[in-house]
Parts: C-alpha cells; structure tokens; sequence
C-alpha cells in the first residue's frame, strides 16, 4: 500500500496518459475502421480490394513492430516532428482500426438478407431502409464485439511503455529510480488494470443485455 | 450481386462505380508514392544504408534471431494449449471449491496486458530469489498464462455451442463425465474451434515481439541493433523493413493455414460470435 500511496503523483499521471492515449486511439481507429469497414462492403471492387489489403497486412503485423517504426523510423523521414506519444497513438490507431472494420462488416452480415428486401418492398427508399431497418439491427450486433475491440486496445496502450511514452506501463522504470520494488509496483499496476478491463466488461455486459436481438 | 446494402448495380451505378474505383486506386497509389518519395529523399534505399544486409554473417545472426522467436513462439504455443485443456477442466468441474478459483484465474490473466505479465517475470522475480528467470522465460510464462486463459474460454465456448442432445446422448448410454468430455464434446469443440485456435495462435506469434520490450534477443532486437550501426549510415529503416518481412511473412503463413482450416472445414469463426470475440479481446 505504502508503494503505491507514496507515490501517487507517478501512477495518477501514468494511468491518466494511459486513458488519454486509449481514448484517443479509440476516436481514430473508430473513424479509420469505419472507413475502412465501409470499404469492405462496398459495392466498388477496387475499394474492396484495399479494404481486404489493408486489414490483412496490418491484421499479421505485430503492434510492437508498427510501434517499432513509428517510433524510431518516422523520426529519420523528415515528416514534422511529433511527440512519441503521438506516434503511439498513430501506431495503436492503425491497428485497432482493422479489428473495428472487421467487427463492423461482420455486424453488418449478420442482418438476414430478408429485412432489406422486406424494406424495399413494402417502398422504403434507400435512406428510410438504412436507418430504420439495417442500421438499427447492424448496431446491435456490432456494440458487444466491439466493447472487445476496446478492452484489447486499452492492454495494448501498455505496448507503448516500450518506447518512451510514460504511461502506466512506465511506471516500473520511473518507480525503480525512487528505489521501490518492482514486483509491488507491477502488481499495482496489474490490478489498476484489471480494473479498468472490468468497468468495460461491465458496460459491455449491460450493453449486450439492453440490445439482444431476439431472431 | 446483391446483398444486405446494395441491389445488383444498374448501367448507371456501374459507371459510377468504375468512377469511384479509379478515385480509390489514384489515392492508394497516392499514398504509397508519398512515403516511398519520403523513403527515396531520406536515402533510405542508398546502398550504403542495405550493404549491411549482405554480409554472411549477419545474414546467419538474422535466422539466428528468426528461431529465437520461433521457439519462444513454439514453446508458448503447446504450453498454452495445455494450460488452456487443464482450465477447461477445471472450469466445468462440478466441485465449486475447483471451478471458482479456475474462473478467478482465467478472468485475472485475460484482464492483465500481457506486457505487464512479462515484466512481472522479468522485473518483479528475480529480485525475489527467482534469479533463474531469463528473458526467454518471462517471454514464455507470460505468453503461456495470458494465451492458455483465452484458449480455455475458446474451448468452453465450443463446448458450448455443441447442441444439448450430444452430451445428453453419451450421458444415456452410461458414459462417466470425463468420458463424455474426452470422447464426445471436446473433438467437436477442437473440430469446430480449430480455425479460431489458430487465429489465436497467430496473436501468440505476434506478442513475441512484446519480448523486444523485455530485451528477448529475437527479430526486433536485432533490428534496432542494426538500425543502430553509424559505420553503415544507422540504417534503421532498412533493419526495420528487413525484419517486418520475415515477422509478417510468418504471421500471414500461419494467417494462411487457419483460413485453410476454416475453408476445409466449411465453420467460420463468424459463426461462433463468442470465440471470435475472445480472439478479438486477446489480440
């Protein structure tokens, strides 16, 4: 207890950096993943065909090695200049972002064919059918998976203690100049997350009962 | 074709498709152009920058390299499908003093980072008397505690979607409970999980490049120990690009042999939403 109260400052700023940079990532990869996901569906063969490109490439691309380059190899391209913990962001954005267009097009699969037929027939137009009959149905589905979406994101900030940005799981080496233990510091740090990872699986938990679709 | 969104495309869409197809295609090209002239202005592809990477002996410390994170991947990857049978086990006992600690475990070490859990090993042990604890080690626990709790919920969620009347059936002609487990459930749950199992196993590959973080001497470690050279223009991007190939080669290989599985046995994943979501939670 001592360990974590005498040190406060360190882990408030930690854990504020590490929500800070979740819910940033989250707002980007949300909006690249729409895109992207939107792609995915689309009628257009070539934007298909990026989409698929996309998700796939950066699907097999190991999160500490895109942190990799952005962190050391954007620097020497002589791009403005910007703090790592931006490059982390951008790094944790374009990763999250294949899992949100996935959960996404998957969402969208799951409305049964019939609903968009029945929508057309009974003469709704393109507009009215999206947003009174799929959208509805497609966002049900889509919350749960991506509350999932969201917990794997807020672990994977943790990635980017790796390369200079202090965020929670920077606090071990801050706390190792202060002299503290690191096994108490990591086992802190270990349950402040855990608890972070249940407030999502709670809402999540809430969300998926409030939205079921009974089919 | 025709589906949920969109109607079979008419002349007038087509065009107007073709259109949209060519603004696409002109914007990725774009894109690519912008940071290969990045790349081509900052010298990165100057020979001074690649000759580091014709040297034989560096070519050797590379596979060196490659199998230190095919072994710690290999390791993890049996380890954690065994972790992830005995939690199984211990996750459908019928005795609660079994089954509650089993859940507690597997909750706990799906909510920890992985990251985290390795610098437990790497930093918190060894000064309590766990001198023994190498990189390699904390590399291997942790990838085995985190991807064994995940694997024992997908494996529980195959069981689970199992119709009733299997167990049922094997229950009626007088089978004990293991028998039912190890004879009826679990080869229908493995059958219909194997291509989830092995998207998870995909995760398991790519987290061993969390080891770079705890000094693992695996493919990132040597790229930043290249990238760092001066004698060769510290050819950072170049290592970078090296050793990305080979890591994204080996994950869309074992990509390749899940998707294999998954056409083979005609299951998705998608029809299994709760695996899926596991993998989805774990990666």
């Amino acid at each position: 207890m001592d360990t974590l109260l005498n040190n406060l400052d360190v882990f408030v700023d930690g854990f504020a950096l590490t929500i800070q940079v979740f819910l940033w990532s989250a707002l980007f990869a949300l909006i690249l993943g729409t895109v992207v996901g939107a792609m995915r569906v689309s009628p257009v063969a070539p934007m298909r065909a990026v989409g698929t490109g996309y998700v796939n490439l950066v699907r097999n691309t190991p999160l500490t090695l895109l942190m990799f380059f952005f962190a050391f190899g954007y620097p020497k391209l002589d791009l403005p200049s910007v703090s790592y913990t931006t490059l982390a962001i951008f790094a944790l954005s374009l990763y999250s972002a294949t899992y949100v267009a996935e959960t996404l097009r998957a969402g969208i699969n799951t409305v049964p064919l019939g609903q968009a037929e029945a929508a057309r027939a009974i003469g709704l137009t393109f507009g009215q059918s999206m947003s009174q009959v799929l959208m509805p149905q497609a966002f049900r589905a889509v919350i749960p998976p991506m509350m999932s979406v969201f917990i794997a994101l807020l672990k994977n900030t943790t990635v980017a203690a790796g390369f200079s940005v202090a965020e929670a799981g920077a606090i071990r080496a801050t706390l190792s100049e202060r002299g503290e233990p690191a096994i108490i510091v990591l086992l802190w740090v270990a349950l402040l997350f855990v608890l972070l990872v249940a407030i999502l699986s709670f809402v999540q938990r809430k969300l998926e009962n409030g939205l079921k679709v009974l089919r | 074709m025709s589906n949920v969104l969109f109607d079979a495309p008419g002349p007038r869409a087509r065009v107007r498709h073709r259109y949209i197809g060519a603004i696409t295609l002109v914007a990725v090209v774009a894109i690519f152009a912008f940071i290969l002239l990045r790349f081509v202005e900052t010298g990165q592809f100057t020979a001074e920058k690649w000759e580091l990477f014709t040297i034989p002996f560096v070519h050797a410390k590379i596979l060196e390299a490659t199998i230190a994170t095919l072994q710690a991947f290999g390791l993890a990857a049996v380890l954690s499908l065994i972790l992830g049978l005995l939690l199984l086990v211990g996750r459908v006992s019928k005795h609660r003093w079994i089954s509650v600690p089993t859940y507690l475990f597997v909750e706990l070490f799906r909510a920890i980072p992985l990251l985290i859990l390795m610098m437990i090993m790497y930093y918190g042990l060894p000064p309590l008397g766990f001198s023994f604890v190498t990189p390699f080690i904390a590399v291997v626990t942790g990838l085995t505690l985190y991807n064994g709790s995940v694997l024992s919920e997908v494996f529980r969620a195959g069981i689970e979607s199992l119709p009733k009347g299997q167990a049922e059936a094997a229950y009626a002609i007088g089978m004990s409970k293991t028998q039912v487990m190890r004879m009826i459930l679990l080869p229908q749950a493995l059958r219909a999980m194997a291509p989830v199992i092995v998207s998870q196993l995909v995760v398991v590959l790519k987290d061993t490049a969390l080891g770079f973080i705890v000094t693992y001497q695996e493919l990132l470690y040597l790229a930043k120990f290249y990238g760092a050279q001066p004698n060769y223009g510290s050819p950072i991007i170049p290592s970078t690009i090296v050793m990305a190939a080979i890591y994204i080669s080996l994950c869309l290989l074992l990509a390749g042999v899940a998707k294999y599985i998954e056409v083979r046995t005609k299951r998705g994943p998608a029809k299994n939403i709760r695996a899926q979501q596991l993998v989805n939670e774990a990666a």
